[in-house]
């Protein structure tokens, strides 16, 4: 499969990202690469195997909805890039 | 007597004795930072004033008469992917480079707990993706045997700082070899414990399907001691599993006879650096002298792991690193006026190359159109990867092979070629995949003086086998008596 520049760019837009003209032509050559490896997986003998999503058996763990107290509030507030009256500062969302 | 050289059970013994006190031991170690680490370059926090003082704390306990328990006092180095609350956690990103963790791991609360020390946070590829420490914002650590190489990677800063006694035992994480390979690269004892056995909760979440705290320590024994503290299940990581309190220290047996290893040739082969094999056939032929049967096999998987390991780590990873929004804890871009600038700038400004490479590539894997070529057939093999260990661990106790394909690599030789990098990966992601345990121990040096690593495979939850296996044959070899670090320059 051919990575295309217009899929590279919307990749990136999914994930958040803006390229630099030079990372795009890199991001390509990468991937094309990584993917023509990756095709390997085409050659496995997987056939009628089921899919695994994690090392151990998956099973739903339940625990009680309780509520606890994280008090260490001026710890997690002292990360923000952007702050007031103890809330998380960002530019405004609705026009 | 060189303090620094000791391991933490000979500490241990000389502390019970009254030949070392705690303050003389810290001292010794912070002593050892300062001079080695203009060199080394392990660390990006050093704790070395606030370590002195718990040093001072617990010795005037110890002076009134008060008992500590037996860790108490020991230092400790902790890559710099674990939470440690007050301290900066950056995860080796310019994203995370302000960030102060406000609790602490539930690893930590476990090393807390014990009154260990920790001298500090080490450095390590960025948000752990890579495997020689290159990818790190803030610094390149050099491997003590040789600075004009790698340490190995992505806990390259753990790995350096045991090798070269800036502090006797260090916690790393594993996610497809990080901790095994840069243990092997640095000569130093590296465990990756089964998924499950120890608790994520407070780690950076890099591939959560594969991630897993470990330790790197000087020899087996300690490997042992350290095992019993962070192992053990933890209610905020519900994918931790109660196997039960062990005391891994119990697998310490010297008598392996009648051990079966398995040795899959497909790890021996093609790209596998041809004195890396002939260390470890001599080590093979040594376990058959003390008494394993010793059986060639074929596990015809490492390629296919390699391509399932590096497609599900970064669709795991593109979606774990989507919370690094720049809004709560993280870099934000400054000249960002929009919320939807806000991300992108962000995002784009803080992440390093490898980390957007890993990104784009997760994000494609899993993007419509392109899933089921590639995320499904990814997990399609990686229940192959499974069943063709569960068939072999019906037959051998543990599987035996080279750690890295090759000793430590020069600086730069392959931070510009992605894939060649990930090739470095090739012995170790399958046990990830799988979720077993897995060990690497010194078993040589190569015609530079470079160490060799070999890797001992268990079956889930058999710490204590691979223990056992690794013990025996350190006993035997005496690795540590033989081959120092250098640092030739």
């Amino acid at each position: 499969m051919q990575v295309s520049r217009e899929e590279i760019l919307h990749i990136a837009n999914l994930a958040q990202l803006e390229l630099k003209e030079e990372e795009i032509d890199k991001y390509i050559t990468n991937l094309q690469e990584i993917l023509n490896f990756a095709n390997i997986v085409n050659n496995a003998p997987i056939d009628g195997l089921d899919i695994t999503i994690g090392a151990n058996e998956a099973k739903n763990i339940f625990r009680k909805d309780e509520v606890k107290t994280f008090d260490n509030i001026e710890g997690l507030l002292q990360n923000a890039p952007a702050q007031d009256k103890h809330m998380f500062k960002i530019p405004k969302v609705l026009e | 007597m060189d303090i620094t050289e000791l391991t933490v059970h000979e500490l241990q013994e000389k502390i019970k004795n009254k030949e070392l006190t705690i303050m003389q031991i810290n001292e010794a170690y912070v002593n050892r930072i300062k001079e080695k680490e203009p060199e080394v370059q392990a660390f990006i926090t050093e704790l070395t004033e606030q370590g002195i003082e718990q040093a001072k704390q617990i010795q005037n306990r110890i002076d009134n008469g008060e008992k500590v328990g037996d860790l108490a006092g020991i230092p400790i180095g902790i890559k710099d992917i674990i939470c440690t609350k007050g301290v900066k956690t950056t995860c080796a990103s310019k994203m995370l480079e302000k960030f102060i963790a406000p609790y602490d791991a539930t690893v930590m609360e476990k090393i807390n707990a014990e009154e260990m020390i920790d001298l500090g946070k080490l450095n390590m590829d960025e948000f752990a993706m890579g495997g020689s420490t290159e990818y790190s914002y803030f610094k390149k650590t050099r491997n003590p045997w040789d600075l004009s190489r790698v340490p190995g990677g992505s806990s390259g800063g753990s790995a350096a700082a045991v090798s070269a006694n800036m502090v006797p035992w260090a916690l790393g994480t594993d996610t497809g070899g990080s901790i095994r390979q840069p243990a092997a690269l640095c000569g130093v004892v590296g465990l990756k414990p089964t998924y499950g056995l120890v608790s994520r909760y407070g780690v950076v979440a890099f591939a959560s399907s594969l991630d897993q705290v470990g330790v790197f320590t000087k020899d087996v024994q300690d490997c042992a001691i350290l095992l019993n503290v962070i192992a053990g299940y933890d209610e905020k990581d519900t994918t931790s599993v109660d196997v039960g309190q062990k005391d891994y220290t119990k697998s310490l047996q010297k008598d392996i006879k009648g051990l079966k290893i398995g040795v899959p040739k497909e790890f021996y082969g093609e790209g596998i650096n041809s004195e890396v094999k002939a260390s470890l056939e001599t080590a093979i032929a040594k376990y058959k002298e003390m008494g394993a049967e010793v059986e060639e096999f074929s596990l015809d998987i490492a390629k296919y792991a390699l391509a399932t390991y590096y497609i599900i780590a970064c669709a795991e990873a593109s979606s774990n690193l989507g919370r690094y929004d720049g809004i709560r804890y993280t870099y934000r871009a400054p000249e960002a006026k929009t919320l939807k600038e806000i991300y992108k700038k962000s995002r784009s400004e803080a992440f390093g190359a490898e980390v957007k490479r890993r990104i784009i590539l997760g994000t494609y894997v899993l993007s419509s159109g392109y899933y089921d070529a590639y995320y499904k057939k990814a997990q399609q093999v990686r229940t192959l990867v499974m069943n063709e260990f569960n068939k072999a661990f019906e037959k051998y106790d543990v599987i035996v092979t080279p750690t890295s394909p090759t000793t430590a690599f020069k600086l730069g030789s392959k931070s510009n070629n992605p894939m060649e990098m990930y090739l470095a990966d090739i012995c170790t992601v399958s046990v990830n995949i799988a979720g077993l345990p897995g060990i690497s121990v010194p078993c040589g040096v190569d015609s530079e003086g470079m160490p060799i690593g070999m890797q001992i495979i268990g079956n889930k939850f058999c710490e204590e086998t691979i223990i056992k296996t690794a013990y025996a044959y350190e006993q035997e070899t005496k690795f540590r008596e033989k081959y120092k670090p250098t640092f030739k320059k």
